[in-house]
């Protein structure tokens, strides 16, 4: 009796059970997301887009053609006329006389940098902080979301430009201001999905079977509240982007001036714009194309590992 | 000796009020002074209807929820007194299987993984060897092929899902489960498969259940004895063919006369109670007998006033205990029942407590559900 319930499956179940999974190799969860994933055209494009952005980045000596900071092409610049497109320069030459189609390619270098290690930095004191709060609770957790919440109470933006006032122009200021922005949002989604966890039938379970305290929270609630913290993730990388740029955009970037930089970019191309839009269009563009392509596939994974989906 | 003895257990969760500081206004009495006494081997049934505190006790019993007061022994070890350290290591003795098998599994652990780890927390003997052997063993007990063990929950059937919680509490070879509506979220068709399975489970390894239960015909089937819950405490507890032969107490009638009766001439012709009013708030239960407000044999004296003990009356059967003052009345016929006016019953926000107390399972077959249609006698 019970050996045909397994053969014949019931209707409504993960129909013809042990026929098929023969053949097929045991699904976990995560490869199913990844097949709903790929089958996903926003994903699809998001990671194209994502692909790009990141190859361009590692091989940028090797795409753009001349150095982001050669200013040879001086002479062929006249104000308020800036060579446009052309055969040798792609995307025409700027105010000082530099490639801009080399200066956008070298840009996704700092864009990815900056984005990675300020998501990093963010997401590894968000997540600390926000493990402290769903594993103890009580007193533990008060103390940590007041201290969470006061870093949200400050606007964001504001916040990091005081951080990056207060250690200097440097590359390092710019990446850690960005990451404390980024901490409570970590923090605190981690901490409300980890508490809501701690409630679920399969933790009473393991509590029951005598299972400790760490290694509940360490195998079964925190693995399981770790999805909006992945799809947060590749959303916050977007977000760095566009705060980076901002930032640069304010003058708050690296110590170089000259480094090629997309913020930077948008902010010179400003005293141009009215004879030569087309400078502050090529960063701006790369900007989005950029973050929408993490957005992309941030908001297709939430779909693909969203458990109404699941079946 | 019984296997499990409880004495006056209470369950208040604390209703907390106030934005900065928090303090108590009240409590909802979940479980409010139950005793308990299961011998080992045998199946104690324990029903109610939603909201009673049946699933509270359970997991009280289990110390996954600390009572607030009372006692519980388990094999003669009073367990509530236990450190966590000695507390997780008592914890093998007894296991629970939950009422919904995909919410209780881990959906992110294999077959394999969850049915081992139990074994390794109680560094069960034969090292990793031991451990794939002992978890081919559990499957092959409940039904399942050996081959499921790479497999992850969201790829099994209810009935499937539930035999592996089935097999996750046998790990340890436990002396008692409590198992909180084991059936209840599986189709009808599943149901009688994994009680079936439970019952010769309870024969193969000498088993010792509760079965917490809204259904009366499962509970019927699988119990020695029966208790009935109402509010927070017991007021009836029989061997299960007496309380189904011969309900005492109002209560247990009421609930028996919603059975459907399989005959369409006993069916038609057959006498049915029908409950008026709401179950009352937890938070503020009715003082003397709690089932007074609903009772159609309350009377003037006594019911509103004095809370009634479990007693048993032995002019009825052995082990028949009853909750009510006028028991003895109402069995020879003395007293009639009349009319209920229901009574409004306070509805707080807190009644719905923290854990368990379930709002929104089915009910107790058709008599039980709010608003039927009035004075249907």
């Amino acid at each position: 009796m019970s050996v045909n319930e397994v053969v014949a499956g019931e209707p409504g179940g993960p129909a013809p059970a042990t026929t098929e999974a023969a053949a097929r190799p045991p699904s976990s969860l995560g490869r199913e997301a990844l097949h709903r994933l790929v089958r996903n055209p926003m994903a699809v494009v998001g990671m194209v887009l994502i692909s790009i952005f990141v190859l361009v980045a590692i091989f940028a000596p090797l795409i753009a053609p001349y150095s982001p900071t050669d200013n040879s092409w001086l002479d062929q610049v006249r104000p308020g006329q800036y060579p446009g497109p052309s055969a040798e320069h792609w995307l025409g030459i700027d105010p000082l006389g530099r490639d801009v189609f080399s200066r956008i390619i070298y840009g996704a270098r700092q864009s990815l940098l900056i984005g990675v290690v300020s998501l990093a930095l963010g997401a590894v004191a968000g997540i600390a902080l926000g493990v402290l709060a769903g594993a103890f609770g009580g007193w533990v957790d008060t103390v940590v979301m007041r201290f969470v919440d006061i870093m949200l109470s400050v606007p964001g933006l504001l916040f990091a430009i005081a951080v990056a006032a207060m250690l200097g122009q440097s590359l390092t200021s710019v990446m850690i201001a960005i990451a404390v922005v980024n901490v409570p949002i970590f923090a605190r989604l981690l901490r409300g999905e980890m508490l809501g966890q701690r409630g679920a039938d399969y933790v009473l379970a393991a509590r029951s079977l005598g299972i400790s305290r760490s290694a509940i929270v360490f195998r079964h609630v925190l693995p399981n509240s770790f999805t909006p913290v992945i799809v947060q993730g590749t959303l916050t990388l977007a977000l760095a982007i566009v705060e980076a740029a901002g930032l640069a955009f304010l003058g708050l970037s690296g110590s170089d001036p000259s480094a090629p930089e997309w913020g930077r970019m948008l902010t010179d191309a400003q005293e141009t714009l009215t004879s030569a839009p087309m400078l502050a269009i090529y960063p701006g563009l790369a900007i989005v194309l950029a973050a929408l392509g993490f957005t992309l596939v941030g908001e297709s994974l939430r779909e693909a590992l969203d458990p109404k989906f699941r079946r | 000796m019984s296997l499990l003895e409880v004495r006056d257990l209470e369950v208040h969760f604390p209703i907390k009020a106030g934005t900065l500081f928090q303090r108590t206004v009240g409590a909802v009495k979940a479980v409010d002074g139950v005793d308990l006494d299961i011998e080992a081997g045998t199946t104690f049934g324990l029903v109610g209807e939603s909201g009673c505190g049946k699933s509270t006790l359970g997991r009280a019993v289990m110390r996954l929820i600390e009572p607030t007061k009372g006692s519980v022994k388990l094999d003669g070890q009073d367990i509530l007194s236990l450190s966590e350290r000695r507390m997780r290591a008592v914890r093998r003795q007894f296991q629970m299987v939950f009422q919904d098998p995909m919410a209780s599994l881990d959906p992110r652990q294999s077959v394999e993984s969850l049915l081992t780890e139990p074994l390794r927390a109680h560094k069960f003997p034969g090292g990793s060897a031991g451990h794939a052997k002992r978890v081919r063993e559990l499957l092959d007990v409940v039904g399942l092929p050996e081959s499921v063990v790479n497999r992850y929950p969201h790829e099994f059937s209810g009935g499937q899902r539930q035999r592996l919680g089935i097999a996750r509490a046998l790990a340890l070879n436990p002396a008692l489960i409590i198992a909180d509506e084991p059936v209840s979220a599986l189709d009808v068709s599943i149901q009688a498969q994994v009680i079936n399975l439970l019952k010769e489970l309870q024969e193969r390894f000498s088993l010792t259940y509760v079965v917490i239960a809204h259904d009366l015909a499962v509970v019927r089937h699988i119990s020695k004895t029966v208790a009935v819950m109402y509010l927070g405490g017991i007021v009836e507890q029989a061997p299960s063919a007496d309380l189904y032969r011969q309900p005492l107490h109002p209560y247990t009638k009421a609930l028996m006369s919603a059975v459907p009766v399989p005959d369409p001439n006993v069916e038609e012709t057959r006498s049915r109670i029908l409950l008026q009013g709401d179950l009352p708030s937890p938070a503020n239960p009715p003082a003397g007998c709690r089932f007074h407000t609903r009772c159609p044999w309350k009377q003037a004296s006594r019911c509103d006033t004095e809370r009634p003990t479990l007693r048993e009356l032995p002019l009825v059967a052995p082990g028949h205990k009853v909750a009510c003052h006028y028991a003895e009345d109402i069995l020879a016929g003395k007293i009639t029942p009349h009319e209920v006016k229901p009574e409004e019953v306070e509805l707080t926000p807190a009644a719905e407590g923290p854990g368990s107390i379930e709002a929104t399972e089915a009910h107790v077959a058709g008599g039980l559900t709010p608003g039927g249609p009035p004075g249907a006698r």
